[in-house]
Order: structure tokens, then C-alpha cells, then sequence
């Protein structure tokens, strides 16, 4: 098969993991693939992490839910924590260097990239793009979508109340982009 | 075509809508809310009713009453509510009466949790209420096949003036694809014209009800829905996934259809000749697609959410032609197509 990726994308509740998830699954149907997304709801949505899982293919998605990802978006340290060790060998890691320590990124095994999410946002000044800055960074390390499939998506994924924010969701996307970078080796 | 994203149940209730459901009673349970608020946004504004009633049981005797006037509506629950719901299936049945019931199951018996399951089947397929009755049972693999199943459980349910269930799970519910919407059925007015009750003005009048205390009418009642039921087996659907060179054919409906699919491509890649068969619709059961694989010697594993349940129908269709092990993945885990690597290879290498 020619086009096919999985990731599970964790944060704690409130970072918005459920939104990149969507906005990823929806840029895919926009771009012709198939695509699965699933959310863990539940206890888990109050406290701790909250998680979702997207499976895009340029054939019918079999499982919904992937016990060993391609990939991992890790917003912060708890996530991290527990889903790097389940990435396959040679998987891709993005995470969060603004709240996690790049010393854990399992460096070697998987293909680690960090993306300062939370200061980039800050600096377009709403720290509330962190997740969005964390996808833009993913979408441009793993090609799986165009970045303008995603920006082109996010009216259909964000809320009516919060379209003024487009604009600034779509530079926060452009900016995770040119923010990411390739962790060297481990503890670098 | 263009594509909308949407949870499974949005498609079932976009399903229930686009095939003519003008009523809409229910209950809330998790996790099948999405289909009540939808529901509740979209019917009023095109001249339907939305109830959101005081019980489970108020509902679905709520959908025996829109049935009897001959109004295409639906109920949904998850496990415990559709429990609730069973003494009026039965009557429903007793009565002749078209209806569509959506159970979005959940971890049981009691109150279980609200992950996912395939707990209810035997309540489902077997009739959770009393009496000789059948409802007609659809399970979806994907979110679009929920939004057509869902069109085609009205369908039937008029065609054959039964209940019908369209059964989900907490995975089939909650997860969100692309789904591509058909044309929305405008129902014929005359299709319920001959029975339904809407004030017999100057014609003779007209009851409804499952109550038969004269000699004999009783058993014409229950012989009468067994032609019917006999007629549904026409209504058998499944899917099959690379059966054609299989040594082993996995059955597995619903969500853990799906995900069996995903272990299935990864064995063929490491050369193990395993298939599936998914039945689509569980009553009335594809026995003789079994059938026709048993015939040509494949070998048989049933892998269900729950510790064995659709692996007895799987058996009395394979009627000791083949015999047919079973993998049950317990409730309360999520499951991944990892789980089912082992168990398939298991039963591949297990040579009579």
C-alpha cells in the first residue's frame, strides 16, 4: 500500500488534543484518503491524559484503534511517558519541548522530533495554538497531508464562536512548520 | 461526492432522517447521546417530534404507538436501556408493528461500563423479550455503513412490519469517518395505508393489538409470523475478506470485524492463508455462506467481544461439517488487532 499512517496524539485535557485529531482526520478526507478517528472519552477526559487515535489510508482503515502506532504526538510529559514505549521501531515521535524534557524522547528507537509548541504560540500571542503549532509540526516531518489541506479544514473543524480565530489557528499551523527540528541523538 | 465527517451515531441518526424517521423517543445513556441531540436539533425544524420521554420504557412504547400510525420512527439506547425496552419489542412483534430500535452496547451484565462490548448479542438475536418472535438485526462495521444500515433497518421494518435493530458499539458509536449521504427516501403515504390506525371515519375500525383469546387465532398468529420470518431470510447479508484461498475463516461482526481485517492483512503478509466472513446482518444469519465454505473444507474461528456468543449461531449453520473454535476478547479492553494475532496462528496451526 502506497499511503498509510496511524498516530495517537495525547495531552492533558484541555490542550486541545481531540481538535488536532479531528483537523488531521478531516484534511485527509479533504485530500481523497481514508480516514478513522477515535477518541478515548470517559474518566480519562477529566485529569490526566486525554488521547485520540487517527488512521489514514489510501485504502479501506481496518482497526480504528492501534495498539502499536506509527506515530505519536505527545503534548505533554505524562503522555510521552506512556506512549513512546508503544510506538513501533523506527516510528516518528513529536512532542512538546516547551513541557517535556527532550533527556525522555526515546532517540534511536524512533525518529524524535521536539517542537517548542507552547512558546511558539505565546509569541503569536495566544498559548492556546500550542496544539495547533504541535499538528503543523507533524503534518510537515511525516508529509502525510499539504499544510493548505489542513489550514483549508480548520472551518470545518473549529466552532462557529470561534472564527475570528482562524487566521491565527492557520499562522500557528504555518509556524509549527518552521519551528520543528530533528532531535540529534538522545539527551540532545 | 462530497464527504461530511461524523461520529457513528450522527450517521445513525442522519440515516434514521434521510430514510423518512419523522419520530424520535428516548433515553439518556452513554454512548449513544450524539443520536438524541441530533435529533433533538433536526426534527422539529422539519415537522417531526423529538420526546426525550421519562423512562426507556416510555420511549419504546411511544415507538409502538407512532408504528401503529403508521409513522417511521425510532428509539436508541446502549445495553442496560435497551433491556428496559424489551416487554414492548415483544408486544411490537405480537403486533405487528414496523419499528427501529438502535443499541449502541456497552460492557455488561448490570451497569458493566460504557466501553465497548458485544455483550448484547444473544439479547439482540435470540429476542431479550417473551414469546416466538424475531427482530430483523443489523450490525455496522464503519460509520458509513451505520448511516446505511440504519436507512435500510426502516426499510425493512415496513417491509415486513416487524422491529428492527440496528446494534453498534461504544467503537462504532464513537469513532468518526468521512460518510458520503444518499438521496433522503420520501416514504410512500399509502405504505402503511392498509393497517395503521389514523380514525376509521366511515370504514369498518380497525385494532391493534397482541392480545388473540379466540380459539385457534393464537397459533394462526405465531404460524403467520413464522412465513414472515421465513420470508426475511432473504434479507441475509456479509461481508468476505479474502476467503477465496483460505485455509481459516475468522467470523467476526461489527467493530471486531474490522479490526480482525487489519490482523488478517498483516498474517497474509507473513504468508498464513486466513479469511473473514462478517455477517452483516445477524437475524437472519448468512449460515449458508458458512455453509457453502465449510463445503469446501476451511476451518473455522469465531472472535467476538464478549465469550462466545454468535460462535453458537456459527455452529449450527457449520452443522459438524466443520468445526468452528472461538476467541472471546473480555469487556472493558479496548480491542486492537494485536490481540488476535496469537489466537488466529493458534488455531491455523492447530491441525485435525
Amino acid at each position: 500500500m502506497s499511503v498509510y499512517q496511524d498516530v495517537i496524539i495525547a495531552g492533558f485535557g484541555g490542550q486541545g488534543v481531540m481538535i488536532m485529531g479531528s483537523l488531521l482526520a478531516v484534511a485527509a478526507m479533504e485530500s481523497d484518503l481514508q480516514v478513522t478517528y477515535i477518541p478515548v472519552y470517559g474518566p480519562e477526559m477529566r485529569g490526566g491524559t486525554a488521547n485520540c487515535t487517527v488512521v489514514i489510508s489510501d485504502e479501506e482503515v481496518g482497526s480504528p484503534i492501534i495498539k502499536r502506532p506509527l506515530s505519536l504526538m505527545a503534548m505533554n510529559r505524562p503522555s510521552l511517558e506512556k506512549f513512546q514505549p508503544r510506538v513501533k521501531d523506527k516510528g516518528l515521535v513529536v512532542f512538546n519541548s516547551s513541557l517535556v524534557d527532550a533527556r525522555l524522547a526515546d532517540n534511536g528507537r524512533v525518529e524524535v522530533y521536539k517542537v517548542p509548541a507552547n512558546d511558539i504560540a505565546a509569541d503569536l500571542g495566544n498559548i492556546r495554538m500550542a496544539n495547533m503549532v504541535a499538528l503543523g509540526a507533524y503534518v510537515r516531518v511525516t508529509g502525510i497531508v499539504e499544510l493548505k489541506a489542513v489550514q483549508h479544514s480548520l472551518e470545518k473543524v473549529i466552532p462557529q464562536r470561534y472564527h475570528h480565530l482562524l487566521p491565527l489557528n492557520s499562522r500557528a499551523l504555518e509556524a509549527g512548520t518552521e519551528g520543528v527540528s530533528r532531535c540529534q541523538k538522545t539527551g540532545v | 461526492m462530497s464527504r461530511i465527517f461524523v461520529k457513528g451515531n450522527e450517521a445513525i441518526a442522519r440515516g434514521a432522517l434521510d430514510a423518512g424517521c419523522r419520530c424520535y423517543f428516548g433515553y439518556p445513556i452513554t454512548p449513544q447521546n450524539e443520536i438524541p441531540e441530533y435529533m433533538s436539533r433536526v426534527l422539529p425544524g422539519i415537522g417531526g417530534q423529538f420526546v426525550q420521554a421519562e423512562s426507556e420504557i416510555a420511549a419504546v412504547n411511544m415507538l409502538l404507538g407512532a408504528g401503529a400510525c403508521g409513522v417511521r420512527a425510532m428509539t436508541s439506547s446502549s445495553s442496560p436501556g435497551i433491556s428496559l425496552k424489551q416487554e414492548a419489542i415483544s408486544y411490537m412483534a405480537g403486533s405487528d408493528l414496523p419499528g427501529v430500535i438502535v443499541n449502541i452496547s456497552r460492557g455488561g451484565p448490570g451497569l458493566g461500563d460504557i466501553g465497548p462490548s458485544q455483550g448484547d448479542y444473544f439479547q439482540a438475536v435470540k429476542g431479550g423479550g417473551h414469546g416466538d418472535y424475531r427482530q430483523l438485526v443489523l450490525a455496522p462495521a464503519s460509520v458509513q455503513e451505520a448511516y446505511d444500515l440504519t436507512m435500510l433497518a426502516f426499510e425493512l421494518a415496513f417491509a415486513y412490519r416487524n422491529p428492527v435493530m440496528v446494534l453498534g458499539d461504544a467503537i462504532i458509536g464513537q469513532m468518526m469517518e468521512p460518510i458520503s449521504q444518499r438521496e433522503p427516501v420520501h416514504p410512500d403515504p399509502d405504505e402503511s395505508g392498509s393497517w395503521r390506525l389514523e380514525g376509521s371515519g366511515e370504514r369498518k375500525p380497525r385494532v391493534i393489538k397482541s392480545l388473540r383469546l379466540a380459539e385457534g387465532s393464537l397459533g394462526d398468529h405465531n404460524l403467520h409470523l413464522q412465513e414472515k420470518y421465513e420470508k426475511a431470510r432473504r434479507e441475509c447479508r456479509h461481508e468476505e475478506f479474502l476467503t477465496q484461498d483460505a485455509e481459516l475463516v475468522v467470523v467476526a461482526f461489527g467493530s471486531i470485524g474490522r479490526i480482525v481485517k487489519s490482523t488478517i492483512r498483516r498474517l497474509r503478509q507473513e504468508g498464513y492463508r486466513v479469511g473473514l466472513l462478517r455477517p452483516v446482518s445477524l437475524y437472519p444469519f448468512p449460515s449458508s455462506a458458512l455453509q457453502e465454505l465449510a463445503g469446501q473444507g476451511r476451518r473455522f474461528l469465531t472472535i467476538e467481544h464478549n465469550l462466545g456468543q454468535m460462535v453458537e449461531d456459527v455452529r449450527l449453520a457449520l452443522c459438524g461439517q466443520a468445526r468452528c473454535g472461538v476467541y472471546g476478547h473480555l469487556p472493558g479492553n479496548l480491542p486492537t488487532p494485536d490481540d488476535f494475532e496469537e489466537p488466529i496462528v493458534k488455531a491455523m496451526k492447530e491441525r485435525k
